[in-house]
């Protein structure tokens, strides 16, 4: 299965060209984030112009006085320009141009401005994704906290009503946008080579836009702020959306930069996944997290073009005045809640499966015993991937749709727990006469089992159809997905950001900063979210600015928990910048004595990881046996077809 | 690996011995859990019992939650024993017992957590299809419609940014307010003028979407508990979404219909003029489906937003 990959296989490596008679084209330009910037700005300049030229008469008839064509057409040339600036189109344009281009070479040790560049080391794209979704999580935590001040108060107001649909509309769409590839961007790329044995990603161009993509796509979302903003929310129902002035497209523009970001990833790392295993790497030795990368990935490539369809539709009706999502010209609103939903819950275990993967990767390294019934884990992880799509309708149970389809879908959204139930039982069967170690990583490991328990139980009453006619709609809902998404995956980034720190910087972060980081965020989260639930149930609609007065001391008990959850994590992110940047304490090679492979390549890490293609000999788990031989033999000599045939299954 | 004997032995004695200890810390805990939730939180969960549906929501909600209890306690019972006693110590750094599986554990868990689901999908089913009008939403392909002869019309008409009311069988006034009687099965019409919103009645336990063009129709029937219910949109619709609220009364049959009487009669000269009550009403300039808005602009331009 697994292809030959010996390093004289890299396509368009200066000797590799030789050989074949052909000169290396030199790279007539080389970006970076200013001159992709320069280039984004004239690309939208123009765009503006040629918009104005060709449709100005449309905005006699749009609500707004704008011209969306001109909007539109700026953001994607502009997109354009930045692509050209960030030099990501020289592959292409040098081969257009009967050019042979040659690989940039890798280096040993990477400069701090390599990472504003468009790099294709898998490595090098692993951290800027890492530091990109970290800021992007940042900004929209800061939204949050700006929301929760609104709501400290019934009846004073610190925004406006506009501002405050604004902020809620930003806040909910950037992290939701954003932080879909907040496992998949940082720890799948720079992980799963490392775990499976390869060289390099299967697509490495691919692999590089896929986070060039999230750039532009957070800076036009952000700037929807000084346009006037979306006032849809993250949701985007139409018509409402089709009022809505230039900040709506932004969204529109933002949302689908991000959706071809995620089908470029998923692409690639799938192919990566099936294709890049070193021998002896069977799917049955494969670790957890490739499984839940395969599972996202094919999971998003099933979802996001739907998304991207929807946008589409949106962008024409918006634009050009289509009529499709409109019921008053003949469309239907309900086209987009469909479209939108189909994409939307598949994208909500986007968010969920990578973190279950690398909570059960993560664990069995702190508990020091071996994944407890693997594959029911991966079947876990499958299960869930699949049924998600076929639950969506449960978003529209009160929109007068369909009303005999809903026992079909109250079924099968309540199936889903049967798969996620799954992680519960590895998980509890891993801790089992374990010796744990309570790291920090191990404690936020921890904290999402608790977290996900509230998430998943209250997501019961959101399927049953007469209890969601009670809590549809309101803080309810808004508190229990807030528990799966944050209290989840937040916490097992979180947990991944400290435990692979000495991976992938040769640093071990501050442990004392840690533990108190994780008990300020982890005691706030809780004291946060759960009395949302009562909120909720006590009669509060989300994304409103005006509350019952009955319900003010628990909205205020809840925005100060917030204030002091953003502080906690406020003091996660300084340990991270302080540990890096200023203390700089060496981790050694393997600080959490993990048997995973990525943690044998040795630090630090060469720049094709691996000098030869390794031969795998068991699945990264065998904690405990006793039996202290490596995962994979990494200096495979002789007959490789021999070896891979030997060891346990 | 090759595990000897008494290894075996031991293992097998000690999941015996702290697997029934945990069963009956959880048993215990649960029993406790169970009496809370259905006689001391139980009665006073939401939205209450003005009407047939919310009755039903909060037998819905308790039974949900009764369900629920022994779940939580499985796994905080199950954690905090692991957490007290299968933590490495300062000198023993070592690894725990490789276990890769337990043929039975699994299979007791796939059996559990099935029929637990399959239970909560059926009950789910029972109790939507049980004539209580919870699940609103009922559409052009209802599966439960409520069997009383006489029901009470009101039409749900949302807009940017208010609720109006309109009641065909009053002549098709329409109001701003909403009194309803009590111990009448009403039929809300639920249909908006422009973007979606959300009827959401909030002690009555009705939710309904107000989607532009499309007739949702929702149904409950109300107590003989008079007093004052909230309405809220629960849908966003723009702006000023958070500020989309009224208050409705449920008040005595008598009551009711002197309220309607009058206000029929004081807009007796508004009406005449209103186009007859459609089952939509969006605006349209073809004059199809009510016609609310003037046909055409001054300008000329269609005006539909």
């Amino acid at each position: 299965m697994a292809i030959d990959m010996t390093p004289a296989a890299g396509v368009g490596s200066p000797t590799d060209l030789e050989a074949r008679g052909l000169k290396a084209a030199k790279p007539w330009f080389k970006g970076n984030m200013i001159t992709a910037l320069i280039g984004g700005g004239i690309g939208y300049a123009f765009g503006h112009w040629l918009g104005n030229a060709i449709a100005s008469n449309y905005s006699v008839y749009v609500s707004s006085g704008q011209n969306e064509v001109a909007i539109y057409l700026s953001l994607i040339i502009g997109c354009l320009g930045w692509f050209i600036g960030l030099g990501a189109l020289n592959y292409p344009i040098q081969k257009l141009l009967g050019l042979e281009p040659a690989e940039a070479p890798k280096s040993e040790k990477r400069t701090f401005w390599e990472h504003f560049t468009y790099s294709t080391d898998h490595k090098v794209v692993g951290v800027q994704y890492l530091f990109g979704m970290l800021l992007y999580f940042l900004v929209a935590g800061l939204l949050a906290l700006g929301i929760r001040t609104e709501l400290l108060s019934p009846v004073n107001h610190i925004w406006a009503p506009d501002t405050y649909i604004e902020i809620v509309g930003e806040h909910g769409t950037m992290m939701m946008m954003m932080m879909t590839s907040i496992v998949m961007g940082p720890f799948g790329n720079y992980l799963i080579p490392l775990m499976i044995g390869s060289k390099k990603m299967a697509f490495p161009r691919l692999e590089a836009a896929s986070f060039w993509f999230t750039v532009p796509s957070f800076l036009i979302l952000l700037s929807a702020l000084w346009q006037g903003g979306f006032q849809s929310g993250w949701t985007g129902y139409a018509p409402l959306s089709i009022q809505g002035g230039p900040g709506q497209s932004d969204y529109d523009v933002a949302f689908a930069l991000m959706a071809l970001s995620m089908i470029c990833a998923s692409i690639n790392m799938a192919a990566t996944i099936i294709n890049y295993r070193a021998p002896g790497m069977r799917w049955s030795r494969m670790p957890i997290l490739s499984w839940g990368m395969i599972t996202t990935a094919f999971t998003m490539l099933l979802s996001v073009p739907v998304l991207f369809d929807g946008l589409y539709v949106m962008s024409l009706d918006r634009g050009v005045r289509t009529a499709m999502l409109y019921a008053g010209h003949g469309g239907s609103s309900f086209l987009w809640e469909n479209l939108f939903w189909f994409f939307g819950h598949p994208e909500v275990y986007l968010l969920a499966l990578p973190g279950f993967a690398i909570t059960v990767e993560m664990l069995p390294v702190f508990a020091r015993k071996p994944v407890f019934a693997l594959k029911t884990s991966t079947a876990g992880l499958i299960g869930v991937a699949v049924l998600s799509f076929f639950v969506w309708q449960h978003h529209l149970f009160m929109s007068g749709m369909n009303p005999d389809m809903r026992p079909l879908f109250m079924l099968t959204t309540e199936l889903i727990s049967i798969p996620t139930g799954f992680l519960y039982l590895v998980a509890m069967g891993t801790v089992w006469r374990g010796k744990i170690r309570f790291e920090v990583p191990m404690l936020f490991l921890l904290a999402v089992f608790w977290n996900f328990l509230w998430g998943g139980v209250t997501g019961v009453y959101n399927s049953d159809v007469p209890v969601d006619a009670l809590v549809h709609g309101s803080f309810f809902v808004m508190a229990h997905f807030h528990f799966t998404i944050m209290g989840q995956l937040i916490f097992a980034v979180f947990a991944a950001v400290y435990y692979y720190t000495p991976l992938i910087f040769g640093i071990r972060l501050n442990d004392k900063l840690g533990k108190i980081s994780f008990w300020i965020i982890f005691v706030a989260f809780n004291s946060t979210f759960l009395p949302l639930f009562m909120i909720g149930l006590l009669g509060q609609p989300r994304r409103v600015f005006e509350y019952a007065v009955r319900l003010q001391h628990l909205n205020q008990w809840v925005s100060i928990s917030a204030y002091v959850l953003g502080f906690g994590i406020l003091l996660y992110v300084i340990n991270l910048i302080w540990s890096l940047a200023v203390t700089r304490t060496p981790s050694g090679p393997n600080p959490w004595e993990s048997r995973g492979l990525e943690w044998q390549v040795g630090y630090p890490i060469p720049p094709d990881n691996f000098v030869k293609i390794p031969v795998v000999n068991r699945d990264p788990y065998g904690y405990g046996t006793g039996d202290d031989t490596p995962v994979a033999d990494l200096d495979p000599v002789g007959d490789r077809a021999a070896v891979v045939t030997g060891g346990d299954a | 690996m090759a595990m000897t004997e008494e290894a075996m032995r031991e293992r097998k004695e000690y999941a015996k011995k702290a697997g029934w200890k945990i069963f009956a810390i959880w048993l215990v805990l649960s029993l406790i859990g169970e009496v809370l939730v259905l006689y001391v939180w139980g009665p006073h969960m939401p939205p209450g019992d003005m009407t047939t549906s919310a009755a039903s929501q909060q037998f819905d909600f308790k039974v949900l939650t009764a369900m629920v209890v022994p779940v939580l306690l499985m796994v905080w019972v199950y954690g905090a024993w692991s957490l007290i006693n299968f933590h490495a110590t300062k000198t023993d750094r070592g690894d725990g017992i490789p276990l890769r599986g337990n043929r039975r554990v699994q299979g007791i868990w796939y059996v559990t957590s099935a029929a637990l689901v399959l239970f909560l999908a059926g009950f789910g089913t029972y109790e939507l299809i049980n004539g209580n009008g919870v699940g609103s939403g009922e559409g052009p392909s209802p599966i439960w419609k409520p069997t009383a002869k006489h029901m009470l019309v009101v039409q749900v008409i949302a807009q940017q940014w208010r609720f109006t009311y309109r009641w065909p069988q009053f002549g098709g006034m329409e109001t701003t307010s909403i009194d309803l009687p009590a111990d009448t099965t009403i039929q809300f019409d639920v249909t908006s003028l422009d973007v979606i919103h959300d009827f959401w009645a909030y002690q009555l336990g009705v939710k309904a979407d107000a989607n532009p063009d499309v007739n949702n129709v929702a149904y409950t029937t109300t107590s003989n508990q008079l007093g004052r219910f909230t309405v809220r949109c629960d849908e966003l619709c723009g702006i000023w979404h958070g500020a989309m609220y009224n208050y409705g009364h449920v008040v005595s049959k008598s009551a009711f219909y002197t309220w309607a009487s009058n206000m029929e009669a004081q807009n007796a000269s508004v009406t005449k003029l209103l186009p007859p009550f459609a089952t939509t009403y969006t605006p349209s300039y073809s004059g199809a489906g009510g016609g609310y808005y003037p046909s055409y602009d001054p300008n000329g331009h269609a005006v539909t937003y």
